[in-house]
């Protein structure tokens, strides 16, 4: 049985696809069995929500007169540095961005109210953003100071650009110090005081399609309550990892690069985040729908908690300090419990990403499906996969003599 | 009958110097546990308390506090959650020292249980999207 993107699309504009969640499919697969489930079922969609911190966006906020180059000068959205060094009236807000005055982590833990992944959130909820911007002049581009309220609907373009988003698979996070530790994976309680974990599971995207068969360049998703693409591979793609014997990475591998138009997306699935001590970021909203096109591709699909294992990383030292350290590897299932099992000692479990968001947008993603509002795209070029090449290297430092 | 109950008690600056709870351990057999408490001289003093003893006594106690001039608020009113902030992503789990919050185990929705909460406020800065508010 093999079908094709193009033979699920005529279903889907008919009325006639049969769109499940990842979630649901492991049931349906459990009763009918996979060849029979692979020939009813035409798209599973997944899901995930968590704070994506390589996300941003980019704007044009059209040409004042007289005429400001921005480029080369400072620019502020909401008091929040946005990069500048591109053409005249371009700017890239990325979700980590502080304002000047923010404290940091002067006084320990910072608490980071407020950066480029609120304004990101303010611009989609339709609010009037402060633009404050000084400029070297030049004599195409006189003006060397512009204030100004924008508005994303006056916005030539604005883009949510993220180079970084639905890792396939993270590390869970614990604390073997003796003080708490402020982390970006939350707050780490001395002593493995608790342990903290970030993934959807068994609806994350790149778990139900773990060889990149089906996603890859090009691919339409659901980002941010609107639609997306797929643009290239996230950055530390790193497909080739240890793997289970259903071919799910052990640890950090695949990562996608997204991209969609901010006007067509929602406040509710991009929102601001403040991790404490840490910084600010941006929660996202990604969907990806998986093409049934075999019986090989559905039983990926049918990936549950119990089959995917994570490592338990310490984030007091193995992480900062770049140490290959694993202290266990636990399932989801395990870490969906509540507790899991560190060092003898039972860890109680919480998750940064929502599971019921992500449950909420495999079933949006199904509607628009289900509905003909949404066409599945044939990927440009697969992701890189196992035989890529592709790694994650660590950086080569090399001193630099004066 | 006796009673246990969590109680925020606001005292305004001319009390703050006054051994209030001491008159509520001598005179009304009142146990007290502090879980909370932010006095400044000069200033409008905040003590969270549990309350513990026989009914009556319990009353006398607060009849006593109200006429001392000591404004009292049941704790649950004083941190909420703005449900349309929260995410149900689950970092306050963990973070709650009494266990207010739980998950509810098939749709891993997290629910918030007022009457656990003391009012320690750890979950604010916990709480990515900033959801958990206080309202003293």
């Amino acid at each position: 049985m093999v079908k094709t993107i193009a033979e699920i699309n005529e279903k889907i504009r008919q009325g006639k696809a049969v769109v499940v969640t990842a979630e649901e499919i492991i049931d349906i697969a459990r009763e009918k069995g996979m060849k029979k489930a692979a020939q009813e079922v035409d798209v599973v969609t997944t899901g995930t929500f968590g704070i994506m911190c390589s996300s941003g966006a980019y704007f044009n906020i059209g040409h004042s007169k007289p005429r400001i180059k921005l480029g080369g000068g400072r620019t502020y959205l909401n008091d929040v540095q946005a990069y500048t060094g591109l053409g005249a009236v371009d700017l890239f807000l990325g979700a980590n961005a502080l304002p000047d005055d923010d404290p940091r982590n002067r006084i320990h833990p910072g608490e980071f109210n407020y950066g480029g992944g609120h304004v990101i959130e303010e611009l989609v909820a339709g609010k009037d953003v402060r633009l404050a911007a000084t400029a070297y002049g030049t004599d195409c581009y006189p003006r060397r100071k512009l204030e100004t309220w924008i508005n994303i609907k006056d916005l030539n373009q604005a883009v949510l650009f993220n180079v970084r988003n639905a890792y396939q698979n993270y590390t869970v996070a614990v604390n073997l110090s003796e003080k708490t530790i402020y982390t970006y994976m939350g707050i780490l309680k001395p002593k493995l005081g608790n342990a903290n974990y970030s993934s959807a599971g068994q609806l994350s995207p790149l778990f139900n399609d773990p060889y990149y068969k089906t996603i890859g360049i090009g691919t339409k998703i659901f980002l941010g309550g609107g639609t997306g693409f797929i643009t290239w591979q996230g950055t530390q793609h790193n497909p080739d990892v240890p793997r289970t014997e259903k071919g799910v990475p052990k640890t950090m591998a695949a990562t996608i690069a997204t991209i969609g138009d901010l006007k067509q997306m929602s406040p509710r699935w991009l929102i601001g985040a403040s991790i404490l001590g840490y910084g600010c970021s941006l929660t996202v909203g990604v969907g990806v729908p998986i093409p049934i096109l075999s019986e090989e591709i559905l039983q990926y699909t049918t990936v549950s908690d119990q089959d995917i294992i994570a490592p338990v990383v310490d984030y007091s030292d193995a992480f900062p300090q770049m140490k290959p350290d694993v202290l266990t590897e636990v399932s989801y299932a395990e870490l969906k419990s509540g507790k899991i099992k560190v060092k003898g000692k039972d860890v109680p479990t919480a998750s940064l990403s929502s599971y019921p968001r992500a449950v909420e947008i495999a079933g949006i993603l199904k509607e628009w499906i289900q509905a003909g509002k949404f066409l599945l795209t044939e990927p440009v070029e697969p992701l890189p996969g196992v035989e890529s090449g592709v790694t994650q290297k660590p950086l080569n430092e090399r001193p630099i003599e004066y | 009958m006796a009673v246990s109950k969590r109680i925020v008690l606001h005292f305004p600056r001319r009390l703050v110097e006054r051994p209030i709870i001491y008159r509520l351990v001598k005179d009304y057999d009142l146990e007290f546990n502090i879980l909370k408490a932010s006095i400044t001289p000069e200033e409008e003093g905040l003590l969270v308390l549990e309350l513990k003893g026989d009914q009556k006594e319990y009353d006398k106690g607060i009849d006593f506090l109200i006429k001392a001039g000591v404004k009292i608020q049941a704790l649950s009113q004083d941190i909420t959650r703005n449900e349309e902030r929260c995410t149900n992503c689950g970092a306050c789990v963990t973070v709650c020292p009494t266990g207010a919050f739980k998950l509810e185990p098939k749709t891993r929705i997290v629910l918030f249980d007022n009457d656990k909460c003391i009012a320690c406020g750890l979950c604010i800065p916990a709480c990515p999207p900033r959801a958990m508010e206080v309202h003293f």
